[in-house]
């Protein structure tokens, strides 16, 4: 009698595609990464549920307030009564801005008050409470 | 005289290293991707030097101290973990009502977005932001 020998299976993973793969995953992550343009160390900002994510990133303008009560606008310390008129300027730039309010918890609600009164003077109105989200 | 012969040179680019490269422009990216997007509890502030004259009945103060105690009306204490039905009682009675959020000049930022948090939670869509001096 004669026996046909078992055709044998190959043992290697094909490794031709990966390649491929790879650049594909590497044009996601290129397309994908946003880096931070600003920060300001030491800020924590509070926690909260009801949150919802701003989309266009060209329309958000940063203002910082530290627990110190220091006013960052973008990374850069600015006083009260300069907030009005920067603001002004980009908000006649770019008329859909909206201010992302990234304040510390720590931070007294009498300054956002006054800062709120100042983006009101700037016509700057569509602000964002920054929070984080809750759990 | 024996005249060696040149050594002919490959014209082909070498590809082998090149999986190598993209795995490590892969990684980089990996790491260094931030998901994160800017979130936060949206506003729409009214325009400078608008008021407007609101009936009484359609207004719900709330008021915050510097400790987070809340008070609603000038008349009742409220736990925070309590104000978010209490508004949603409120806002069933009457669709018109205008949520108004005081807090004191000192109340730490945390407290004033606890409860405009559950303010908003509450489904209440015309909140008011007053400034402390007023």
């Amino acid at each position: 009698m004669n026996f046909k020998k078992k055709g044998g299976v190959s043992h290697s993973i094909p490794t031709g595609s990966m390649a491929d793969i790879t650049f594909l995953l590497l044009i996601f992550f290129m397309v994908s990464t946003v880096f931070v343009r600003y920060r300001v160390t030491g800020i924590i900002m509070p926690k909260a549920e009801k949150i919802e994510e701003l989309k266009k990133r060209r329309h958000i303008n940063y203002l910082w307030v530290s627990a110190d009560r220091k006013i960052y606008i973008d990374d850069k310390l600015a006083n009260l009564d300069q907030v009005a008129g920067i603001f002004y300027d980009r908000r006649v730039k770019d008329p859909r801005m909206v201010v992302s309010l990234k304040c510390d918890y720590r931070a007294p609600y009498g300054l956002i008050s006054r800062v709120m009164e100042e983006l009101r003077e700037a016509d700057a109105l569509r602000i964002n409470f920054a929070t984080n989200r809750e759990g | 005289m024996a005249l060696q012969r040149r050594e002919k040179s490959s014209p082909e680019i070498p590809t082998g290293s090149m999986a190598d490269i993209v795995f490590l422009l892969l990684v980089f990216f990996l790491v260094t991707t931030t998901m994160n997007q800017d979130k936060g509890i949206g506003m729409h502030l009214p325009p400078a030097g608008e008021s407007k004259k609101i009936q009484k009945k359609n207004i719900c103060n709330v008021w915050v101290n510097i400790d987070g105690e809340i008070l609603i009306n000038l008349e009742q204490s409220v736990p925070l973990n309590l104000l978010r039905a209490d508004i949603e009682q409120r806002l069933a009675q009457n669709e018109k009502l205008i949520v108004s959020l005081k807090a004191d000049e000192e109340t730490p930022y945390e407290k004033f977005i606890d409860v405009l948090d559950e303010i908003k939670l509450s489904g209440a869509d015309k909140i008011s932001l007053a400034s402390p001096s007023e």
